[in-house]
């Protein structure tokens, strides 16, 4: 173990010590408060770019295993603990979570006060960081490096996380199979399509650059728009797209970056928040019925919608569906006259809470009125 | 809804006496409902029988009545009050209990009230084996599995099904009697066999063994809008067969994946809904197998629970105040988290720290007790620690527990790894330190895990903690770097002084020269995500400190640790007092204590809260940090207990200011040279006493004395080890089997005054005045440990010219050792005859708050401790009267009578081959709390103190007597009582021959020593139900005795045991008053108006 630093933008330096890669990283400084699912974290592409400093304390006591990834790669740039765990203890573990990391060329770094560096965060706003170990930099040479790393807003990155070719997520044998649904993947989790598949729904998984008449092909019943990473503001393409289905009455369901490109196709703006929103006990109200759902969130960005009454839109009415208690944040879209919704958080969880998952159902429900309505 | 507005009154129902297994962790929950239900406006009355509660002072309700929490008295309350509902969920399970009796009588209907919280069937679901198995079934969870049998070949059946080893649990017999693990078929043989012989139904459960499971515990809370959130996931260190209060556990879980996690998740979530438990929290168990990850769904408790309170603590997210607001109508959405002040409550907490609990035992005190951890509680408190990993929070604990031999060593030890080896598979006190030693030792993480079945991830940090030691102890420096790893890794001053063989002053100095010091964490309910508003610390060696600077000049109030006998919820309820009379004159208030159980551990109850162990290191930090911050006034040690008192010395070197009685005048009560010396001056006496150096020299005091003696080792206190010998023999007797007398270690021996009164009496002095505050008098004669003792205030048999002595003589004591706040001095009285004023001893002195001061503040209703804590920073006994502290003129005068009980723990422990333990009382004293019966005659408080202790005093039926010859005469009188009353009395030979000849008849039955008479023995009329009071005085301690058998056979049988002749007197007197009237009810602030 060597000496390392972690050096954000407005010249905060903290020093810990170095693990998993030696080296240098950057990305945009996050911190999730999840006490369980570093393995999803590490995992999903939404944390592509993206230094995730884990508020829990100690990680990687239950390895990491295949059954619980959320993408075939570890996406984060950078990974920031305050005590790593020196042995790993559970039934299904199959490597530690240093092998993995070292596997996968992150690194990382421990023992620094995360809750310090959390605290900072949250008074100052999300920031590039950079971790630097097994280096001889000056501090101003860190801090220097730190600043020419690219930030976050105006980044388009769907490329990067997108799957190349078209997959097939199918429904279990076991189940019969009800719809045929297009997920277009700008970061996907493998727990979504799972969900969907366990409510009869195959999943065509779409790569990023899917073209209209791509998608038309396969005769879907609904499009899926996934999470991932990124500023919304650059998603144009998407945007379009969405729009066209939204004029067709496509049954369109959104999570998270996908909610954002429901927003900004339905004319709203998009914005980064001061922090984000990054864990699993996030209470969100669903203004329908007025109940809490506790839900898994990782977002830096956010849909600027009226939360007091019904809006308009060139595809009709709509309303907020869902907002964050925390802080009154947009979580949760719907449109009154055709068949789109989406939400900010994650009903997929993985990591997090169970709470949302009857979004899936209502997905299902709202291609089955739409399919009665077409066979009419 | 905001808030129900039909609920305009609610009768809160308390937990009684602390009990083993029942805390004060309901006084915590209990004071949090009051001032919940308070601040909505709602009118409270509240029903709990525990005087040392800070819930039963009158400002928390509206009206109080410290009375047995019975259906009667109950009926009583709801009649005249009329509650417009009744909170029972907050008062553990006696008040659960409570309420089900209640509803079987029909009374809520008959008086037009209703249960808020929970509602009868969802308790009834919750708390039924059978009913709560299917639940968990039908909600896609396992129970474990299990079988009934009637003869040895079901359980063959039953056993191809289950696997062995099985759980063997016979029916229908006492406290486990008869039930055993099975690894094999002889075993099964043999326990099964037994088992099925002991059962009055010849029937036994067998159930698959989930021994060695990883053990959970989630906290869920749900509201009327059927929101769900679960506030904390604990895990226990030792794995499934201990009881999770015997536990060290730790929060939040650490070694389950998300996926994992989110199963236990989903459970709790559905079994709340299924149980129906509509508002409020409950708890739910889980085992996980460590192999497969099999889940077993344990057990719930539909209630606010003992988790609870350290769920709360744990995580900043108050549960029982939340629950009482769920309870009247409030939505999970609806209520503010306190301390962010700006997110909602309907959220689960997130911890960016590591909480561990580890039990407090009093095995010492039960030497004949069964040490072996079981699903049976028997730990007496509980200490918890936060640190920012998990070495760090259990080595904080483990030092906070405060006793000997808790906190990692590693010098070499008495047992060999042999031994060690086989003491680790079985759960005692201490198997963590075993494991520690034996690591240490060389011992794998694997073979370990093989012998203990505790997770290797447990098992891994300890093993960091011994490199640690390892690297601290060969190192040739001690570097900035080594101590502030250590320090990361929770090693102590102390620790790292016997690991380099210096003092721990110097590690002190080193460590600050080389500016190593501990930095104060936020518990903030959400990882730093939002601010928090409430300064709620713990010490942790990191990098940022978040402690802000003060203008106000702050009191630092040191609490009294961990729950253990001797020192419990009485002094946290000064403690508490102190902070409130502290705030309210304008100072900052700042607690520090370790306790989750208590309300002094409550983020609400002082300025700020550092969570931290009480040893001089850590509360010096503390000082450190708040003096970084603004001007400390000085520290209260003297209302804490022994605990804190212990500290004061150390911390006024440090140059630490003592507010009140300083550390001398502490020391100068201690002294017995000292002390005598003030007794000289004042021309008091105290009963003669000497010290011995060898068996010789003792015989030789002993005479000089004259027995009987009271003898004990010098380097023990609290009564430990105690015992009254009466001739040479006995006194040979306890020096070979009781110490081991050096010229280091001499014995201690006192006259003991047979026969005398014992007094208590509370004080305060400031110097100048004296005020009075209660002359109690203990029931039992002195001999008795005065925390065990019954005792009544206003004292009975005192004339006014012992009044005046006694008062004088307090009044030269508190000025002689220089007391400024409480003082609490023993006193004998020897009387020739009845009548007489008699000789005053002084027995000693305490310079500080005792156990008696709740009792006496609620029966005089003068708060003591908030006039003490006044004192302490500079206000006069004179100012305190004009303010309205203290009454206007006078000493303190007690409202009706009041009786205090002790409560013992003798059904909670068992020996090896299962049989009861002892439950005669001596000097050492064992009971774990007290209750307090009020009335206008002596009878019928001493009868409510009984029925809130014990159980009620029969009304009729049949009373057993065993009396030892010297108690035989003064039996006479109460004995002709009961049989007038209609009693019929069944008597062992002895006692039976003494009243025959007096003229009282009794029914003969035979001594069980004696094998040769016919009949029933003693042993059987009490196991066969035929008697309802026992009264057996002891000739002296010992398993051959009759007296022994008679006593556990008691205890086993729960059925009420005198063990005292003034005992037996006081319940006549408390017989004869019930039987001519019911009891009456009358509220604290009634008898106070």
């Amino acid at each position: 173990m060597s000496k390392a630093f972690l050096v954000l933008d407005d010249g905060a330096i903290y020093e810990g010590e170095s693990w998993a890669c030696l080296g240098e990283t950057f990305g945009e400084a996050v911190f999730t408060t999840g006490m369980t699912g570093y393995q999803e974290t590490l995992t999903d592409p939404s944390y592509h770019k993206q230094v995730v400093i884990m508020t829990a304390p100690h990680i990687g006591n239950t390895g990491m295993n295949h059954e619980d990834e959320e993408s075939k790669k570890i996406w984060v740039s950078g990974f920031v603990v305050r005590n790593p765990s020196p042995r790993v203890s559970n039934w299904r573990s199959e490597t530690s979570l240093e092998d993995s990391l070292i596997d996968a060329g992150v690194v990382g770094i421990q023992g620094v006060d995360t809750r310090a560096i959390t605290r900072h965060l949250r008074s100052r706003g999300a920031m590039r960081v950079g971790i630097f170990s097994g280096e001889s930099l000056s501090r101003e040479e860190m801090v220097i490096k730190v600043r020419q790393a690219p930030l976050m807003t105006g980044a388009f990155l769907a490329d990067d996380v997108s799957t190349q070719v078209k997959y097939i997520v199918p429904v279990p044998d076991e189940l019969q199979k009800k719809f045929t649904v297009a997920a277009i993947d700008l970061g996907i989790k493998s727990a979504t399509p799972r969900l969907m598949s366990l409510r009869g729904i195959e999943v065509h998984v779409f790569p990023v650059s899917a073209t209209k008449e791509e998608i038309m092909a396969i005769n879907p019943d609904g499009v899926f728009l996934s999470n991932g990473p990124g500023d919304p503001a650059t998603m144009d393409a998407i945007v379009d797209l969405v729009r066209e289905f939204l004029l067709d009455s496509m049954p369109i369901f959104g999570i998270c970056f996908g909610h954002q490109i429901l927003g900004r196709a339905l004319g709203f703006e998009t914005y980064k928040l001061p922090f984000g929103h990054r864990g699993i006990n996030q209470p969100v109200k669903n203004l329908r019925d007025g109940t809490v759902e506790i839900t898994s969130h990782n977002h830096g960005f956010a849909v600027a919608a009226p939360v007091d009454a019904n809006f308009t839109t060139v595809f009709g009415a709509g309303f907020v569906s869902h907002i964050n208690l925390n802080d009154g944040v947009v979580e949760g879209l719907e449109l009154l006259e055709r068949p789109a919704f989406s939400v900010q958080y994650h009903p997929e969880s993985a990591a997090g809470p169970h709470d949302a998952a009857y979004l899936f159902d209502r997905f299902a429900e709202m291609m089955t009125k739409a399919k009665a309505v077409h066979n009419a | 809804m905001p808030k129900d507005s039909s609920i305009k009154s609610v009768l809160v129902i308390g937990s009684g006496p602390i009990v083993i297994g029942q805390a004060c962790e309901f006084d915590y929950s209990g004071t949090q409902a009051c001032r919940v239900l308070r601040e909505e406006g709602v009118r409270v009355i509240l029903i709990n029988s525990n005087p040392a509660t800070i819930m039963t002072d009158p400002e928390f309700a509206d009206a109080t009545y410290i009375e047995p929490i019975t259906s009667e008295i109950i009926e009583k309350i709801i009649s005249k009050e009329r509650p417009d509902a009744v909170l029972a969920t907050l008062g553990g399970q006696t008040a659960l209990n409570a309420a089900m009796a209640l509803d079987e009588l029909g009374i809520f209907e008959k008086y037009g009230t209703r249960l808020i919280g929970a509602d009868i069937p969802a308790i009834k679901r919750g708390e039924d084996r059978d009913i709560f198995k299917k639940i968990v079934a039908k909600v896609g969870g396992e129970s474990a599995r299990s079988a009934i049998c009637h003869t040895i070949e079901d359980c063959y059946q039953a056993v191809n099904e289950l696997n062995y080893p099985v759980v063997v649990r016979p029916s229908f017999t006492m406290g486990g009697l008869g039930s055993g693990i099975a690894f094999n078929k002889e075993e099964l043989d043999l326990i099964a066999g037994a088992g099925l012989r002991h059962s009055p139904t010849t029937e036994v459960l067998l159930e698959e063994s989930i021994l060695g499971w990883k053990e959970y515990e989630l906290e869920v809370m749900r509201d009327y809008k059927d929101n769900v959130v679960i506030v904390c996931s604990i895990e226990n260190v030792d794995p499934m067969g201990v009881h999770t209060g015997d536990s060290i556990t730790v929060a939040p879980a650490l070694t389950l994946t998300d996926v994992e996690y989110q199963r236990l998740r989903d459970l709790s979530i559905d079994i709340i809904r299924e149980v129906g438990v509509a508002t409020g929290g409950c708890n739910i168990q889980f085992a996980v197998n460590p192999l497969d990850g099999r889940i077993i769904v344990i057990e719930m408790n539909p209630r606010v629970s003992r988790s609870s309170a350290l769920a709360s603590k744990a995580t900043g997210f108050p549960i029982a105040k939340i629950a009482t607001k769920l309870a009247i109508g409030y939505s999970l959405d609806e209520i503010q988290n306190d301390i962010t002040q700006s997110t909602p409550a309907s959220f689960e907490p997130t911890l960016d720290y590591i909480v561990v609990k580890v039990p407090r035992f009093a095995f010492e005190k039960f030497p004949e007790a069964d040490p072996r951890l079981t699903t049976t509680m028997k730990s007496v408190g509980e200490a918890m620690a936060i640190g920012r990993s998990f070495p760090e929070a259990l080595q904080k604990a483990l030092r906070s527990v405060e006793k000997k031999g808790t906190s990692f060593s590693w010098s070499k030890g008495n047992l060999s790894i042999a031994e060690l080896k086989s003491a680790v598979q079985i759960p005692t006190e201490f198997r963590l330190q075993q494991v520690q030693q034996l690591m240490s030792l060389g011992s794998s993480v694997e073979e370990l895990h093989e012998l203990t079945k505790i997770d290797p991830w447990f098992l891994s940090q300890i093993e960091l903690i011994n490199n640690m030691a390892v690297e601290v102890r060969e190192s040739l420096e001690l570097t900035q770097e080594l101590i502030s790893k250590s320090k990361r890794m929770g090693f102590s001053d102390l620790q790292l002084s016997e690991l380099r063989g210096v003092s721990e002053l110097e590690i002190r100095n080193v460590r600050h020269r080389l500016g190593v010091f501990p930095v104060y964490k936020t518990v903030d309910t959400c990882a730093a995500e939002f601010e928090a508003h409430t300064p709620y610390h713990y010490s942790s060696y990191d990098l940022e400190t978040e402690v802000i600077s003060r203008t106000k000049p702050a009191v630092i109030i040191l609490g009294s640790g961990p729950n253990r006998i001797g020192q419990g919820v009485e002094f946290d309820y000064s403690c508490v007092h102190a902070a409130f009379a502290l705030k309210a004159a304008g100072y900052e208030t700042i607690m520090i204590n370790c306790n989750p159980e208590t309300v002094s551990t409550d983020y609400d109850t002082s300025d700020r809260l550092y969570f931290e162990p009480l040893t001089l290191e850590d509360v010096l930090e503390v000082i450190r940090a708040e003096t970084l911050a603004g001007p400390v006034l000085g520290v209260i040690a003297q209302l804490g207990g022994q605990t804190p008192l212990g500290l004061a010395r150390g911390l006024m070197d440090a140059g630490v200011t003592i507010l009140g009685t300083s550390p001398d005048a502490i020391d100068l009560a201690e002294d017995r040279g000292q002390f005598g010396k003030v007794l000289d001056d004042a021309h008091l006496v105290a009963p003669k006493y000497g010290m011995a150096r060898s068996y010789e020299e003792a015989v030789t005091i002993a005479h000089d004395i004259s027995y009987p003696v009271l003898v004990r080792p010098s380097f023990v206190l609290g009564g430990r080890g105690m015992e009254i010998v009466y001739d040479d023999e006995s006194l040979r007797g306890f020096i070979e089997r009781a110490t081991q007398i050096t010229p280091n270690h001499p014995v201690l021996i006192d006259r003991f005054l047979d026969d005398a009164i014992e007094i208590d009496v509370d004080a305060l002095y400031d110097g100048d005045e004296l005020f009075l505050a209660g002359v109690m008098e203990h029931i039992e004669e002195a001999g008795i440990h005065s925390g065990d003792s019954a005792c009544v205030i206003p004292s009975e048999s005192l004339n006014d010219e012992m009044q005046r002595q006694i008062r004088a003589a307090t009044l030269k004591i508190a000025s002689g050792v220089g007391v400024r706040g409480l003082i609490n001095i023993q006193f004998a009285i020897t009387r020739t005859n009845p009548g007489e004023t008699g000789t005053l001893y002084v027995l000693e002195a305490n310079p500080r708050a005792s156990r008696t001061v709740p009792f006496v503040s609620k029966a005089t209703g003068n708060s003591l401790a908030k006039a003490a804590s006044l004192i302490s920073v500079g206000k006069s006994i004179s100012e305190l009267r004009s303010s309205g502290v203290l009454p206007k003129s006078g000493d303190g005068v007690a409202h009706g009578i009041s009786v205090k009980e002790a409560v013992l723990p003798w059904n909670r422990f068992r020996r090896v081959d299962g049989t009861g333990v002892d439950s005669v009382l001596g000097p050492e004293m064992r009971s774990t709390g007290e209750v307090m019966g009020i009335a206008d005659s002596f009878g019928e408080a001493y009868a409510k103190s009984q029925s809130a202790a014990f159980g009620a005093l029969p009304k009729s039926g049949n009373v057993f007597l065993s009396l030892s010859e010297r108690d035989k005469a003064g039996s006479v009188e109460p004995a002709r009582t009961l049989v007038n009353l209609g009693f019929t009395l069944y008597t062992t030979s002895g006692t039976h021959d003494f009243l025959s000849a007096a003229g009282v008849n009794s029914i003969l039955v035979r001594k069980n020593s004696d094998i040769n008479a016919s009949g029933p023995s003693a042993v059987d009329i009490i196991t066969d139900g035929t008697v309802q009071l026992v009264i057996n005085t002891p000739l002296g301690r010992g398993t051959r005795h009759d007296g022994w058998l008679i006593r556990t056979a008691s205890v086993q049988r729960s059925i009420p045991i005198i063990t005292t002749i003034a005992g037996f007197k006081a319940a006549v007197a408390g017989i004869s008053e019930i039987t001519s009237h019911p009891f009456s009810i009358k509220s604290v602030q009634e008898w106070s108006a």
